[in-house]
């Protein structure tokens, strides 16, 4: 059973404290946005999903979380057997449906708005948003203010969805709602929660 | 199985993973945790689980801490500002045992201080962790018992009967009659309830440059602060927020503008005021500090 | 000089020493084996684990052991081991209807088939304390009925006949509420309503059903029937097709019939309070089963008037490990936040003092 074996490989050797450190490199991009954490495992995860994304999808998804997939991803039953194998998650059918979605590709993103954004008494049941990118220091330099970022930050992704700046100014304008994006590139993780402002200027 | 699956703790008839908490558990508190930070001061519902000591006495704290701890952290617990408590002794041994973690006194050289009722008196710095243990963490519950109700508030940003009931106090003493527990306002949109740390604390939650969670193990709920957020504590034009003053410094090292406790020493009305932060006057006191009632020596004072 | 106190750890180690010798107790006498208070307290094991959510005797035995006997303590240590225990799945409903009854009895109807079977019940005892429990005397074989094992029909189903009462309701799809693995939402559903009932206080319970009787709420209450048995757990394996049987337990089932007028769309018929327990516990079962029916007040458009039909204010706060952790946490130092208070009192004690000075002296500078 050749693909049965590709599922069951691969994953944390150690999942308790690989899990443990993939999370707290999250949360203090969560908590800080902007500055760029490094993901250091030994995670191989079928391609196209790159290792800082799987890290954190087996981090924070289980069985209780509905996982949308990108349409890249969503093609490939190796990332869809390792992801089901080593995380117990169902797949939703919608993104409105997902507790987290999963892009290998920022073009082929549908919008942000058409991921779950919670409601006005739970603003927590919204998707959070694991994209995929290849750079986080290379791409056009967004400036960042808000909660979590002392004076302004920098981050700078490539690629990153269409119209990106109006799309997050929605996002924001939503506020409690929204989404929050974790940014994946290979080996690091940066993260874009609601609340943060993107753009020069207004302080 | 790996090495540090199973802190064996019972002599192999019963087995706990790393820091007690299941993994399951431990993506729940985490998955909160991480949309509490998004969504600053907004208290995200968690499935808290029954813990091995008595709600009330720390466990949603305590579920937070096991859902961050890793092995490379130094914890730190206090309660009322002091290491030495027994409810602080008693959680700090508990992570000692199921988590193996290193602990400390020393609020600088924490990773992660979890706490009930004081911030530290020394700032704390980028890339430290407080967790607050909460028994209460809705705001509005004492005006309005009603969960269906208080959603409703905070969804629509409704919080007037807060300002009411702080301005009735007003009205009444002359004063606003809350001490500890005092309302902020985070980041311009949600009211939130510190914990009961007196509001004399209040003012170290703004712009802190350490990340601020907490946890209500009980009530279900977790939120957070991140790092450099606005926490404002409500208040009016005309009677500005205050916090408390001490007229003496702390009797052992002397140290003012911080939170002291008092202390009876005798049945004759005699009392003094010492620092409730015990690592920050043991601190002072090892500097060579000294209040009016500490010993020439610190030996002698051991 | 002041010397803070210290030694927190050692004299934490001290107490628990100390416990431990409490526990035992003179050690002249042999201690108490599990089975024996499986055995002899079997009452207080099913209390511990119906309210500490845990099927396992021995386990309730050494829970109530550990406690000395405070069965609040003993449902504190099941739960907190159950918490930590994995979830391979969940089982099949129980069927209640197909259950090894050993009591059974209905006070709406004088006979049925099946018969009225009182079992082992303190019912019709006469509590004359019996010293001849002090010396272990022989105690009689029981009598039992052999071979009976055919299924003991359900009031309800008889009743349902006729379409006099309401129906038993559906089974909520395939997802299953569970209030120890999700946040719990108001307002809730029944099912997990239930969920909370099922592991509430028995006395909370029951005080709170006791008031329904006394007008807080009145449901006019018959005891449709009242069954403790064994059941079958079972649950189904995808991979086999079928369902296995994983063991039997001994529960409580506790159908209330209860007055309901009808409305504009339901003609006039009975209602259900439903009450379920692991083990034999009557007065939880009863108690349950009252609380249920107020419960659904708003289901059934009756005013809510009463505490017992108010869901927040009952599931809130029915659970004892919840509330005994939250009353006794009291007696933690809260010494920084009271001398928060005592300055605030102290201050405004001298505000007021200075007050009354001024106005006393105002009539002298009047004059």
């Amino acid at each position: 059973m050749a693909a049965g074996a590709h599922i069951v490989e691969g994953g944390f050797a150690d999942p308790v404290f690989a899990s443990q450190s993939v999370f707290r490199a999250v949360m203090d991009a969560m908590a800080r946005p902007g500055p760029v954490q490094a993901i250091d495992t030994d995670l191989r995860p079928p391609a196209p999903l790159n290792i800082a994304a799987a890290a954190v999808v087996l981090t924070l998804a289980d069985a209780d979380t509905p996982v949308w997939l990108g349409q890249d991803l969503a093609r490939d039953d190796a990332v869809k057997g390792w992801l089901a194998f080593q995380t117990g998650a169902p797949l939703a059918g919608l993104p409105s449906e997902a507790t987290f979605a999963i892009a290998a590709n920022a073009a082929a993103l549908p919008s942000l708005s058409s991921f779950a954004l919670g409601t006005q008494e739970y603003p927590d049941r919204s998707t959070t948003l694991i994209l995929q990118v290849e750079t986080l220091t290379e791409g056009e330099a967004l400036t960042l203010r808000g909660p979590g970022i002392k004076g302004s930050e920098t981050v700078a992704p490539r690629p990153m969805p269409g119209h990106f700046d109006m799309q997050w100014r929605e996002n924001n304008a939503l506020y409690p709602r929204g989404i929050d994006i974790i940014l994946a590139a290979p080996d690091a993780v940066a993260c874009l929660p609601r609340t943060v402002r993107i753009g020069e200027g207004e302080s | 199985m790996d090495a540090g699956m199973d802190a064996d703790m019972d002599d192999g008839l019963a087995t706990y993973n790393f820091a007690y908490l299941d993994e399951q558990t431990k993506r729940m508190i985490r998955r909160a945790i991480l949309k509490g930070i998004a969504i600053p001061g907004y208290q995200v519902p968690f499935a808290s689980r029954e813990m091995p000591m008595p709600y009330g006495w720390g466990t949603g704290g305590v579920q937070v801490t096991a859902s961050i701890l890793g092995p490379d952290d130094t914890l730190k617990v206090i309660d009322q500002g002091a290491d030495d408590t027994t409810n602080a002794v008693s959680i700090r041994a508990f992570f000692a045992k199921v988590a193996d973690v290193a602990t400390t006194t020393e609020t600088a050289k924490a990773t992660v201080i979890q706490t009930r009722h004081r911030i530290p008196e020394e700032r704390l710095t980028e890339g430290q962790i407080l967790v607050y243990q909460v028994p209460i963490p809705e705001p509005l519950r004492y005006l309005e018992p009603r969960e269906t109700e208080t959603r409703k508030m905070h969804a629509l940003a409704e919080y007037g009967l807060m300002h009411v009931k702080l301005y009735e106090d007003i009205a009444r003493n002359g004063h606003i009659a809350t001490t500890y527990a005092y309302p902020v306002k985070v980041e311009g949109r949600y009211v939130m309830d510190p914990s009961p740390t007196p509001k004399f604390d209040n003012p170290k939650m703004h712009m802190s440059d350490a990340l601020q969670l907490f946890g209500a193990g009980r009530e279900k709920r977790i939120y957070a602060i991140p790092p450099h957020t606005d926490v404002v504590s409500l208040d009016f034009e005309d009677y500005p927020f205050e916090i408390q003053h001490f007229e003496e410094p702390c009797a052992l090292c002397a140290a003012q503008g911080v939170y002291l406790d008092e202390v009876i020493l005798d049945d004759r009305g005699g009392r003094m005021f010492v620092c409730s932060d015990t690592d920050y006057c043991e601190k002072r006191r090892a500097e060579g500090h000294r209040g009016h009632l500490a010993g020439d020596t610190l030996e002698a004072a051991e | 000089m002041y010397v803070a106190v210290k030694g927190g750890e050692a004299a934490i180690r001290n107490a628990h020493r100390l416990l431990a010798d409490r526990r035992r107790g003179d050690r002249s006498l042999p201690s108490l084996t599990l089975a024996q208070i499986a055995e002899q307290l079997s009452l207080a094991c099913d209390r511990v684990m119906a309210e500490g959510s845990v099927y396992d005797r021995e386990l309730a035995a050494l829970a109530i052991k550990q406690a000395r006997g405070d069965l609040i303590e003993a449902i504190f240590l099941l739960r907190a081991y159950r918490t930590t225990l994995p979830r391979f799945g969940y089982s099949v409903p129980i069927d209640t209807a197909a259950m090894h009854v050993e009591r059974r009895v209905s006070a709406t109807y004088k006979d049925l088939p099946g018969g009225q079977m009182l079992g082992p019940t303190f019912d019709y005892t006469h509590r004359l304390l019996d010293p001849s429990l002090g010396r272990d005397g022989d105690v009689e074989e029981p009598e039992i009925r052999e071979g009976d094992d055919a299924k003991v029909m359900r009031v309800s189903d008889t009743l349902a006949q006729e379409g006099l009462i309401e129906d038993d309701g559906d089974v909520p799809g395939e997802e299953i509420g569970d209030i120890t693995r999700t946040p719990m939402e108001f307002p809730m559903e029944r099912d997990t309503r239930l969920q909370a009932l099922a592991r509430g206080d028995e006395g909370f319970l029951l005080a709170l059903g006791y008031s329904t009787q006394r007008g807080y709420a009145r449901t006019h209450p018959f005891v449709g029937e009242i069954r403790i048995g064994e059941v079958e757990v079972k649950l189904d394996v995808p991979e086999l097709g079928f369902a296995v049987t994983l063991g039997r337990i001994q529960v409580t089932e506790c159908q209330m019939v209860t007055q309901f007028a009808g409305s504009a769309k339901a003609p006039p018929q009975f209602t259900r309070g439903y009450g379920l327990v692991f083990g034999q516990s009557e007065r939880k079962a009863m108690a349950m089963s009252l609380c249920d029916r107020a419960l659904r007040a708003s289901e059934l458009g009756e005013d809510i008037v009463a505490p017992a039909q108010d869901q927040e204010f009952v599931i809130s706060h029915s659970d004892n490990v919840q509330a005994t952790g939250f009353v006794e946490h009291l007696k933690l130092p809260h010494y920084v936040d009271f001398l928060a208070e005592l300055d605030l009192v102290r201050r405004m004690r001298g505000e007021h003092a200075a007050r009354r000075d001024l106005q006393e002296s105002m009539p002298e500078a009047a004059e």
